[in-house]
């Protein structure tokens, strides 16, 4: 694989499809890629939210802790998704932990940076709403669905 | 087209018995555990002739003296003989049906109602998405596919399942992704931290399926909710709405349309479905209590 | 009623006698409007002593009465309480009975009870026998059909008659039924009482028909008596309790769902099935399975039952119709508008059955014109509501 430039790959991955190539140029001064081991922990409930992820390969397992002492997972990312939507909103801690379930490869913005950029120029930071509230909006309809175990046996 | 439709042509329905209202026996020869509470019998006929059916069909399965329900047929629909249903233990009937023992004898009535007719996807992509026991009604066209797997395009099947404990005729699905050359994602609602694949409700599995709209069929079988939000997604990314194929659940006493339980406003479920198009539906299946 | 070359005949009581006579030498049962416990039903009967002469009916929301009259009319009612539907489709019919008892279950067939005597109806009201018609559409016409009313059915011979004193709850008239039979007889008969002798005008509708008017002491229908049929039926025209309207009648009921007007019916409506039970036209039922206490023998029985129990729309877990508001527009839904798409007729018949048995007196044709004007006030402009 040759190593290829953030700005080369950014605009493939569906977050970005339809932005401003120079929008994407200015945001990519926020990320990095990075590389995350099967197990590898992304981050802990209640940690300060510091990133945002868009994932281009592999599945991030978003968990739970349970009262018994285990974690159960209520959702997963995988390419083409994005992971983390705290780092937006006040106070800007994560809600769940993040888990990689298998080789996983993302890019990571930086979160102050981003925030500062949206900030800086509104045109920017509704781009980057827009697209946030779009994924948090499916991803209501889909834990609805499943609050109401539509597989489950109901008794009457 | 026409060759290709009798190339593929499914067998031809039995024709009903004289009295459709009187069951034929037939004799479970093997029972299987899939899950936690669903199962699977295996029926052959006392009178030695045994069922044909088209994919998507269903018999009113009896245990004597309980109850008759409608039970889709699971099996393979070229198969030799053996008649196969899976059956999701939930109440009185389908309890007494899944403790059937080897051996004992059970009333067949069917089979009814319209078909998948999955022959009619040939030429084109194909998205079988699934919910739950929906699996087992699909199975046959998804078998169907699989045998003819050279007159579609591309085949993902969507599955969402309750937990990973939940998954139906997980050997199967391993088979068709493995050796059949037909995606298969499998997504669940809950998992424990061991669990490696998706979690999610299937809708999700959609948008990343890579399958062209404008040439797909859709067969769609799960719960009621779970059908509509998966032919709406299906529908917003431009699958033709009579392409995407629902199989719908109601009362059903008859199975031949006269006793009116299984009703949708003009529509006798069994025998003007359960099979049919979103088309016909979606202004049935937007209106509450209907 | 009369058609052309259909030669009408006038009979006396006498010779209404001979053909009940006629019918029973030729082995039929014949059933015939009778008093029994307060109202006036189809029994089987052998006499016309047995006809409810000189009894008429007032019926209107939630009450029926019988009436004494003032004349010798053997059918001067409106309709009677049930229909031809208990005999042709009884409430509880025997499918199949099997012995468990041995290595293999065997089933015998009860279709081959086949009925015998086969049945004659002496009097069924035009209404009832466009409800017969619709029957046969639905349970024998289609791709599978209801073996045990088919062959009931087959040898059944009808004595049609002009309905000559609706009551308040009839409205054959809008349903285009009645109030004169015009096909799906054997025999019509136009019952005259008003005017000269007590006498029936008889016109043949098959050559079963005809055949069996042979047998009966009648003379060639005066052109008198042919007019006099003709003014009494269209006096009954004239004279229908309710209206109605069937206007547009498939798409308002599709297109109003969540009418107020569901709710408020909900809110009267007991659910207590007695709409579904008197309608002639409802058809829809239940199986019950039974077995011996020692399990060497299940019988399975077909049973009436109606779209207003919670238990009809169940599916596990719970019923699809659980609210009273979506039983009662299922139930009027079907009959009006769903009926049309599925057999190319309104379900209805406009018998009133359903208004005069209903105990919350709810009434099929005030629940329509309540719909209709409450959607055309809906569509009218905000300014130019009241
Ligand atoms: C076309 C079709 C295909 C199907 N295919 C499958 C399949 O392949 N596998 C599968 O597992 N399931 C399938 N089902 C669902 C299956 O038919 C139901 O799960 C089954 O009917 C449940 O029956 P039960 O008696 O076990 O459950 P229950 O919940 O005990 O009762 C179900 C039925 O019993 C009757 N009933 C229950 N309680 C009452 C009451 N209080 N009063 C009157 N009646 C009552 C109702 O008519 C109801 O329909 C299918 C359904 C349809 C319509
Ligand atoms: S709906 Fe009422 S009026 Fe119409 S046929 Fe049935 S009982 Fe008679
Ligand atoms: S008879 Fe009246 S109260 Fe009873 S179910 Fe019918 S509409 Fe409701």
């Amino acid at each position: 694989m040759t190593i290829r430039s953030l700005t080369e790959t950014l605009p493939e991955h569906p977050f970005f499809q339809g932005f401003d190539p120079a929008v994407i140029e200015l945001l990519a001064g926020c990320a990095r890629n990075i590389h995350l081991r099967p197990d590898e922990l992304v981050f802990r409930t209640g940690e300060p939210a510091q990133h945002f992820y868009l994932i281009r390969e592999g599945r991030i397992a978003l968990q739970v802790p349970e009262l018994s002492g285990g974690s159960s997972i209520i959702d997963t990312v995988e390419a083409g998704d994005v992971l983390g939507v705290s780092w937006l909103v006040p106070p800007y801690r994560w809600l769940f932990d993040a888990r990689a379930t298998v080789e996983t490869r993302a890019v990571s913005f930086d979160a102050e940076c981003l925030r500062a950029k949206c900030e800086a120029d509104p045109a920017v930071g509704y781009a980057v709403l827009t697209r946030v509230a779009h994924i948090m909006h499916r991803r209501l309809e889909a834990a609805r669905m499943r609050m109401l175990d539509v597989y489950g046996v109901r008794r009457a | 087209m026409t060759e290709l439709l009798e190339a593929t042509a499914q067998p031809t329905p039995d024709p009903p018995t004289p009295d459709p209202m009187v069951p034929r026996v037939f004799r479970v020869e093997r029972t299987r555990q899939d899950t936690r509470d669903t199962y699977t019998l295996e029926l052959s006929p006392l009178d030695g002739e045994p069922l044909r059916f088209a994919p998507g069909q269903f018999t009113m399965l009896q245990a004597w003296g309980i109850g008759e329900v409608p039970i889709s047929i699971s099996g393979d629909p070229h198969g030799s003989g053996l008649l196969e249903h899976t059956i999701r233990n939930v109440g009185n009937v389908t309890r007494a049906l899944v403790h059937t023992s080897r051996g004992a004898t059970v009333g067949v009535r069917g089979p009814f109602g319209t078909g998948w007719e999955v022959e009619r996807g040939a030429g084109g992509d194909v998205v079988f998405i699934v919910g739950g026991i929906g699996l087992a009604p699909l199975r046959p066209a998804i078998l169907h596919v699989v045998r003819h797997r050279d007159q579609y395009g591309r085949v993902v099947l969507l599955y969402g399942a309750r937990t990973p404990d939940d998954i139906l005729f997980a050997p199967d699905l391993e088979h068709w992704q493995d050796d059949c050359g037909i995606d298969v994602a499998v997504t669940v609602d809950n998992a424990p931290h061991s669990w490696r694949g998706r979690v999610g409700f299937v809708t999700s599995l959609i948008p990343r399926a890579g399958f062209d709209p404008l040439r797909t069929t859709a067969y769609v079988c799960g719960p009621e909710v779970m059908m509509r939000s998966s032919a709406l997604a299906l529908r917003d990314r431009g699958v033709a709405a009579d392409r995407i194929r629902l199989s719908m659940e109601r009362s059903m006493k008859c199975g031949i349309g006269l006793c009116g339980h299984c009703q949708l406003r003009e529509l006798f479920l069994c025998v003007d479905g359960p099979v049919l198009g979103f088309d016909r539906l979606e202004p049935l299946m937007s209106r509450w209590e209907l | 009623m009369t058609k052309p070359g259909n030669v009408a005949r006038t009979v006396m009581l006498d010779g209404l006698q001979e053909l009940i006579d006629a019918l029973l030498g030729r082995g039929y049962t014949v059933f015939g409007p009778t008093v029994v416990d307060g109202v006036i039903d189809y029994r089987p009967i052998t006499s016309v002593t047995q006809l409810p002469q000189g009894w008429g009916d007032v019926q209107d929301n939630a009450s029926y009465r019988l009436r004494r009259r003032d004349d010798d009319a053997v059918f001067a009612f409106a309709c009677g309480a049930q229909s031809a539907k208990p005999v042709l489709f009884p409430a509880d019919e025997l499918l199949w009975r099997a012995r468990l008892g041995g290595a293999e279950p065997e089933i015998e067939r009860a279709v081959d009870d086949k009925p015998a005597p086969p049945y004659a109806f002496l009097g069924l009201r035009s209404c009832d026998l466009a409800a017969i018609g619709i029957h046969d559409r639905v349970l024998s016409s289609r791709q599978f059909g209801d073996t045990h009313y088919a062959l009931r059915r087959e040898d059944t011979l009808i004595v049609a008659v002009t309905c000559t004193d609706p009551a308040g709850t009839c409205f054959c008239v809008s349903m285009d039924t009645g109030p004169v039979p015009r096909s799906g007889f054997d025999l019509a008969v136009t019952e005259l009482y008003a005017d000269g002798p007590h006498r029936f005008v008889v016109e043949a509708g098959t050559p079963r028909g005809e055949e069996l008017l042979d047998q009966v002491a009648s003379t060639a229908a005066s052109d008198e008596d042919l007019v006099a049929a003709e003014r009494v039926g269209a006096e009954a025209a004239a004279r229908m309790g309710r209206v109605l309207d069937g206007t547009n009648l498939k798409d308002l009921l599709y297109d109003n769902t969540e009418s107020p007007v569901w709710d408020d019916v909900a809110s009267r409506c007991l659910r207590c099935t007695n709409c579904t039970l008197v309608c002639p036209t409802c058809f829809c039922t239940s199986i019950t399975d039974a077995s011996d206490l020692t399990g060497t023998t299940a019988e399975r029985h077909r049973v009436w039952d109606s779209c207003f129990s919670e238990e009809y729309s169940y599916i596990h877990g719970g019923a699809v119709r659980e609210s009273g508001r979506s039983r009662y527009r299922q139930w009027m839904t079907h009959k009006l508008a769903a009926w049309h798409d599925q057999f190319g007729s309104s379900g209805c018949v406009g018998c009133g059955r359903c208004i005069t048995w209903c105990p919350a007196a709810i009434d099929i044709t005030a629940e329509v014109a309540e719909l209709r004007r409450l959607a055309e006030q809906r569509q009218r402009p905000q300014e130019a509501r009241p």
